[in-house]
């Protein structure tokens, strides 16, 4: 079962996690973003490439249930205007056991990040910055890449 | 050439004015980086986003591609800077 939403609605952990807790598996972790404040954000916006996005999400959530042989894949990414301390990002897995659960999720949060087509810009003040590309997140998602 | 949709994200649809437009390039225009160039020599926000080519990712029918990737038969095709999600 794969769920992807790109949203401007706030995201429902306690729903979702109570779906994948249905999905049959023995084990579920889950991942959760929230907006940093990272040196006076006052908001964040997100702009993303609809259709590309999704399909973008599905593709990442169908690899991890493929390799990990997941029950369940949940991907949630909120767009448009967020203020510090609200969820961005929800991943959540099902698994049979924990080891496949949490590798999957920790795949689907890197890959996320360097594969799905989103972009931040933060607001402090009257500045205004697109976040730029970090090498952190290249190194984190390269990891997942199958020798 | 046929017309493309062009789409812009980020700081390029910023600097362009836009985040899409129908355009279509000359024969001669063969890969992304080429329409890049073209784009850029219509000059103002255009020649400011798309300027540095090391800036910009790209996208041909809603795929990654590297910028040499071809556009022959493509119908859409993003420009948009490194993605930052998550």
């Amino acid at each position: 079962m794969i769920r992807i939403l790109v949203t401007d609605a706030a995201i429902d952990v306690a729903a979702e996690l109570d779906a994948l807790e249905h999905a049959g598996g023995g084990a579920v972790a889950t991942f959760t973003g929230l907006v940093r404040d990272d040196g006076g954000v006052e908001e964040l916006f997100l702009e993303h490439y609809p259709g590309a996005t999704e399909d973008a999400l599905g593709k990442l959530a169908g690899e991890a249930i493929e390799r990990w042989s997941l029950a369940a894949a949940t991907v949630i990414h909120r767009v448009g205007a967020m203020k510090p301390g609200e969820r961005i990002v929800f991943v959540g897995t099902a698994a049979p056991h924990r080891s496949a659960a949490l590798e999957a999720c920790a795949f689907l949060i890197d890959r996320l990040k360097t594969d799905a087509p989103f972009w931040k810009r933060e607001t402090r003040g009257q500045d205004a910055q697109w976040v730029g590309e970090r090498d952190s997140d290249l190194h984190a998602a390269s990891r997942w890449h199958k020798p | 050439m046929v017309a493309i949709d062009l789409l812009y994200f980020a700081w390029v649809r910023e600097s362009i004015g836009l985040g899409h437009e129908r355009a279509t390039p000359p024969a001669e225009v063969a890969n992304v980086a080429g329409l890049i160039d073209w784009l850029a020599t219509r000059g103002g926000g255009y020649a400011e986003a798309l300027g540095d080519k090391t800036k910009l990712r790209a996208a041909v029918d809603q795929l990654f591609v590297p910028l040499d990737a071809s556009i022959a038969g493509a119908r859409e095709i993003a420009l948009f800077p490194p993605v930052t999600g998550g």
